[in-house]
């Protein structure tokens, strides 16, 4: 029990109390834990505020749609190797140079215990979770060039993002804890914004709010304005010197809320919409 | 009294599986709910459901289970004495594993029977009579293979039967498509060839070289191989289709969300395709299927999705189309061997069991393509054939 409840949030990080339980049970259980959520809602982030609320090293692997599980593990570098042999003057027979550790395989190596982020794993092939099954299982694995057994001293706190492009195969979820970050509500964001900026004037503040979650009700919209995007506007608000007053007639700094032309059009052209005619009015 | 819990949330369809309950099991047994239900509610959640599509499913489940229990002193007890319960970590004979799948089982057939009265009072006689929705898989039977519906207080029994025959069938060999199940069968459709910059390393072919080069290294480079294949996708939203619009929109998502297709086009029709092709589902963006076959190059692998039942005159006949405007010069059949005719690999997917097949439109149609039914095993099978040496 003295475990549990390590991760409170930082000083920079909000979190809800739904997602600090669901941290702390999957760091007490050792269970890989998977974030979902709409974009700019600091899945990403999270991870990041994890290692520094428990002063742990993180160690991010970031996705791509051509990444391999085994790339996580180690590679070994052939091609140098060769090369070495011909050219070097280095002695090739050790291998154990060539291995390189990769993200997974850094984790598991680590003195102590880290933070391991594999960010959007939805962004790889399909099978690609599946391939990672039993080395987030096992926690170990074996460098098949050289026989050494790798296994993990301490089990590294797994957080794993996913912006659902693709569906995740069952028996990778079945061993995770999951948790889907809601977009906050105004008061949950009004504390996010005070973290940011402690000085803010209340009227801008909750001018800013009510005018990005009037933007947010705009149904047709390619992208809804998140909270990174918020924070971005809220900052140019402050540099610019923005009164308040200002906000309620018009937007300014626009294009840092709308980032998609579309939305722009729909939003300056004043087209209308069926499903929400009143937040448009206030456009014009 | 808790491993009740879990079979309420297979009820309402929150597909959690023993390794999970187990785990919430462990989690409980460390304390970790620190006897607040509320804690409860995050920690069984976070441990049990796996997609936030889950969570109202869930909600639903967890309402209509623990309702009436408020303070948190009182759950304490009840978790402590679940724990008693038979469901104990680690200690699940095989027998109690079937029994499990079994009851299981009936517990979904009772929610599916259940499901089924709801409808029936409520939408008797209307068209679209078992929806579009979670239950589709059973919602065929109904129809005979001519599309013409049969009404009468006999339907539902006999739709029971059968339905409950498939479901069956589909559960013991875990057949039942999903997405990600179409996105596994589509990635099949390649054909792989190497364009784009020489920048990957062939070993093989450098070890060679060098052997030949008398040991001097020799390195060879290669493009890395890129799927070629092109998909055009086209599909009957006619009537008789809409008990299939679910699975139809499971493929068209399945498709549209892979990335390794060079090009992805998709149409839709009604009923037969004639002189125009449509781009939306209502049919009113249309493009005349002569220009779609002039701009679109013969390797395009075509899936076409359909019941291709409907009365012979709109396949055969001039002005036969079943939308009086398309007042089609061309019969259908001649659209459809013109597209048989212009790519080089078709195959046809039908969403009805081949035992319905013998109607003269699926026959007459099945001649032009090959066709499979909408099944895991039938696309695989009709990908095969649109991959095969060509």
């Amino acid at each position: 029990m003295d475990d549990f409840d390590k991760f409170q949030g930082t000083n920079k990080y909000i979190v809800s109390e739904a997602l600090r339980n669901d941290v702390n049970v999957a760091i007490a259980l050792g269970r890989p834990l998977l974030v979902k959520g709409e974009p700019g809602t600091g899945k990403t982030l999270l991870a990041h505020n994890i290692a520094l609320g428990l002063g742990k090293q993180l160690i991010v692997w970031n996705i791509k749609s051509t990444s391999k599980a085994a790339d996580g593990l180690y590679v070994y570098d052939t091609v140098q190797r060769l090369n070495d042999s011909r050219f070097g003057d280095k002695d090739v027979s050790n291998i154990r140079q060539y291995i390189k550790l990769g993200p997974l395989g850094r984790a598991f190596a680590s003195e102590e215990q880290v933070v391991l982020l594999i960010d959007e794993v939805d962004k790889a092939d399909l099978e690609f979770p599946n391939d990672l099954l039993n080395e987030l299982d096992e926690m170990a694995f074996t460098v098949i060039e050289t026989g050494d057994y790798i296994a993990a001293r301490h089990r590294p706190i797994v957080v794993i993002t996913s912006n659902s492009e693709k569906e995740l195969p069952d028996a990778f979820l079945r061993r995770c804890i999951f948790h889907y970050i809601e977009f906050p509500d105004e008061t949950m964001m009004e504390r996010i914004v005070r973290v940011h900026f402690p000085d803010i004037e209340s009227e801008l503040l909750q001018a800013s709010l009510k005018k990005f979650y009037d933007l947010r009700k705009i149904e047709d919209f390619r992208k809804k304005p998140s909270t990174s995007e918020l924070l971005d506007w809220v900052q140019a608000l402050i540099v610019g010197g923005i009164d308040y007053t200002a906000i309620e007639k018009e937007i300014p700094f626009i294009s840092a809320l709308v980032k998609k032309e579309q939305d722009m059009d729909l939003l300056v052209g004043g087209r209308r919409s069926k499903a929400t005619p009143n937040v448009y009015r206030r456009y014009y | 009294m808790f491993a009740s819990f879990f079979y309420t949330l297979r009820k309402h369809k929150v597909s959690v599986s023993l390794m999970e309950w187990m785990t919430l099991m462990e989690a409980l047994s460390k304390g970790y709910a620190f006897s607040s239900l509320t804690n409860f509610y995050y920690l069984a959640r976070a441990i049990l459901v796996k997609s936030e599509t889950h969570y109202d499913q869930y909600d639903v489940a967890f309402k209509e289970y623990f309702h009436g229990i408020e303070t948190p002193e009182e759950i304490a007890n009840q978790i402590l004495d679940w724990l008693q319960e038979p469901i104990r970590r680690l200690e699940i004979s095989p027998e109690e594993i079937a029994q499990l799948e079994k009851m299981n089982w009936e517990e979904l057939m009772k929610t599916f029977e259940e499901r089924l009265r709801e409808q029936k009072e409520r939408h008797n006689g209307g068209s679209r009579w078992i929806g579009t929705g979670g239950t589709s898989p059973f919602g065929h039977s109904g129809r005979n293979p001519a599309g013409i519906r049969i009404g009468g207080s006999a339907w539902g029994r006999s739709a029971v039967q059968v339905a409950a025959e498939r479901h069956f069938q589909n559960y013991r060999s875990d057949v039942v498509l999903d997405i990600r199940q179409m996105q596994l069968a589509l990635k099949e459709l390649r054909q792989l060839s190497r364009v784009g910059p020489k920048e990957e390393l062939n070993l093989r072919g450098t070890i060679d070289a060098t052997c030949k080069n008398a040991g001097e290294l020799e390195f060879i480079w290669e493009a890395q191989r890129k799927n070629n294949v092109k998909l055009l996708l086209l599909m009957d939203v006619g009537g008789s289709m809409d008990p299939y619009a679910h699975l139809c929109s499971l493929l068209f998502s399945a498709a549209n969300s892979a990335t390794h297709f060079k090009d992805f086009k998709y149409f839709y029709f009604h009923n037969c395709i004639y002189g125009h092709l449509y781009t939306d589902i209502e049919l009113r963006e249309a493009q005349s299927t002569n220009q779609v076959l002039k701009t679109m190059d013969h390797d395009y692998k075509v899936i076409l999705v359909g019941d291709a039942t409907m009365s012979p005159t709109e396949l055969t006949m001039v002005n036969g189309a079943i939308d009086y405007w398309e007042m089609n010069e061309t019969p259908g059949i001649v659209w459809l061997k013109r597209i048989a005719d212009h790519f080089k690999r078709c195959t046809w997917l039908n969403p009805e069991p081949p035992r319905n097949w013998i109607h003269p439109t699926v026959q007459m149609i099945g001649r032009l393509f090959p066709m499979y039914e909408l099944t895991l095993e039938g696309l695989d099978q009709g990908i095969k054939k649109l991959v095969a040496a060509s």
